[in-house]
């Protein structure tokens, strides 16, 4: 478990590198051959998988220089429209107004609420979480449980498990009473296992995987859909989004390329390696 | 002392190793100065305007940048972690020196080695998946001040009953003998002689231990719960600034970042001062023990 840790700060300081690398590139790169630059803006969520994907397609297209930069989906679809750049990362489904514009989903980002596993709670309504994290309900008593006092585990500010959270719930970050906030999901996850009473939210991925390995959580099924990555992927679990490269009009030879391998079987583990899930029927 | 002044067969040799070493301590030097001016500069436009930094509310996604809380959260944490650390920390050195037999004290010291190079986040990870559940059924959520004082406690004793222990070595030579041919006991021999000449180093000792504590990031990110308030009991979870640079940086831009950056800066401020003083300490301490000649009195 520790060793998962390390490989995580491994994996993140990697990935901290390919950004500055990807910047450094975008410096150099000005001079050179237009056609062999893909630069693609957005979404601070999709940002560190898009960037390991392009690792993975520069290895396999020498010479092709792809610049990653995050910046929030509005700039992902601003940029494309004004040209600055040839694919958006958006991690929203596109509003009616945005019909100009043609997205491809290349993986989905889902939340869970879990408790602990010997906790009795069958499920929660979306108003009874929201009083729990606004604390109104401080027992779990009072949502039909036990009487003992409820750990309210947050995320910390500007992590997308949060940003998720808050915008499927209609929540403001000041309006939260937490008991605990949490950094990454195994803290998160190993919270929990340890307090009975505690209730938090974390990746679908990361938690169904250590549901199955024993961990002592339990996954809380909303409005009556499992938390399943299968779900999930299929879209019909509330508490997800997908995670979509936009392009207007006809993309350039390297994006149509770019957005092939993105939504092939090959970027499987990096997609589940940033705790995203991978597109269905695979 | 210039190279010139001493008389070795190869001056040259001499004068070479003198500019190597004025070299690295210069650059050490150097660095530092730029780590405080890179930090200045990066929080700049938050550390020297009216931006509220000092005050309680830090919500990022509502412009609001309050330090406060956290500067306490990390300053209580240190100070109740030494609270809980020194005294038998002391009393361990004093055992382990002059009570213990001598291959138990030894071991013992050994084993205190062994301890202080464990890496801090494997005493996060026991307080996350031992101490915090188990605080948790006397006072939930368990994540608190407290929880983060025990570990930062268990982290600087190590080093703590090292450190007093070399100090006592130190005192026990130049005196132990002479107090014993006075027919001291080796007990009143500890509290009245040794301790109080051991005093110059021990309060250093312990204030570098403070610098650590509060310089401290992963095992008090894992156990201390991070809701950023002002600690109201010792069962409160707070957040540390350390901790806050550790759960946001990766995440953060624009004004958020530059007042991660303010932490980082207001942090670093803390911990010269500190270290500032116990050399202060230090030298005042040395002076009166030799000007009073205390510890030689009963």
């Amino acid at each position: 478990m520790l060793l998962r840790g390390i490989r995580d700060g491994l994996k993140r300081a990697a990935r901290l590198a390919g950004i500055v690398t990807m910047a450094a590139l975008a410096l150099s790169g000005c001079s050179r051959d237009a056609g062999d630059r893909l630069v693609i803006t957005g979404s601070s969520t999709i940002a560190p998988l898009v960037t390991v994907i392009a690792q993975a397609f520069e290895s396999a297209h020498p010479g092709v220089k792809i610049d990653v930069q995050a910046g929030g989906s509005s700039r992902g679809i601003a940029d494309v429209r004004q040209g600055l750049a040839q694919l958006g990362m958006v991690s929203r489904a596109l509003k009616p107004e945005e019909g100009d514009l043609a997205a491809t989903t290349i993986a989905h980002d889902g939340i869970a609420m879990i408790v602990h596993r010997d906790n009795p709670i069958g499920a929660l309504s979306g108003g009874q979480i929201v009083a729990i994290y606004t604390g109104k309900v401080r027992n779990w008593q009072e949502v039909g449980g036990p009487d003992a006092p409820i750990t309210v585990v947050n995320k910390a500010e500007g992590r997308s498990t949060l940003e998720l959270f808050l915008s499927h719930f209609k929540l403001e970050s000041p309006a939260i009473r937490a008991d605990v906030v949490i950094g990454d999901n195994q803290q998160g996850i190993k919270t929990i296992a340890g307090n009975p009473q505690a209730i938090g939210y974390v990746s679908v991925g990361t938690a169904e995987f250590e549901a199955r390995r024993g961990t002592p959580i339990r996954l809380l099924p909303l409005d009556g859909v499992d938390a399943t990555t299968a779900h999930v992927a299929r879209g019909d679990f509330p508490l997800s989004r997908p995670l979509n490269l936009v392009q207007r009009g006809e993309p350039g030879r390297i994006a149509r390329e770019f957005i092939a391998f993105a939504t092939s079987p090959e970027v499987h583990d990096l997609v589940t390696g940033q705790y995203f899930v991978p597109l269905a029927g695979r | 002392m210039s190279p010139a002044s001493t008389s070795f067969r190869s001056p040259a040799a001499d004068r070479a190793l003198f500019r190597a070493l004025a070299f690295s301590a210069g650059a050490v030097a150097a660095i530092l100065a730029l780590i405080l001016l890179y930090l200045t500069l990066a929080s700049a436009s938050l550390l020297f305007a009216d931006t509220g930094l000092w005050q309680l509310h830090w919500q990022p996604s509502a412009g609001a940048y309050g330090l406060v809380a956290m500067l306490l959260g990390s300053v209580a944490v240190s100070l109740l972690a030494l609270l809980i650390a020194v005294p038998p920390g002391l009393v361990l050195a004093v055992w382990g020196r002059f009570f213990a037999p001598p291959w138990v004290g030894g071991l013992y010291r050994g084993a205190m080695g062994l301890l202080a190079s464990i890496p801090s986040v494997v005493y996060g990870f026991w307080g996350l998946v031992v101490l915090v559940p188990l605080l948790n059924r006397w006072a939930p959520p368990g994540a608190s001040l407290l929880a983060a004082a025990l570990v930062l406690a268990l982290m600087v004793l190590p080093i703590l009953v090292l450190q007093a222990d070399l100090a006592l070595d130190e005192a026990r030579r130049r005196h132990l003998a002479a107090a014993m041919a006075l027919g001291a006991s080796v007990s009143g021999t500890v509290r009245r002689v040794l301790l109080p000449t051991a005093a110059p180093q021990l309060l250093p000792a312990v204030l570098l231990q403070l610098g650590r504590a509060l310089g401290e990031t992963m095992a008090v990110l894992m156990v201390a719960g991070n809701v950023v308030q002002l600690p109201d009991a010792i069962s409160t979870p707070i957040r540390t600034l350390t901790a806050n640079i550790a759960l946001e940086m990766a995440y953060a831009s624009g004004a958020h970042r530059t007042a991660l950056f303010a932490s980082g800066w207001l942090l670093f401020v803390l911990v010269t001062l500190i270290m500032l003083g116990a050399r202060a300490m230090t030298r005042r301490l040395g002076e009166g023990y030799i000007g009073k000649g205390r510890g030689d009195a009963p």
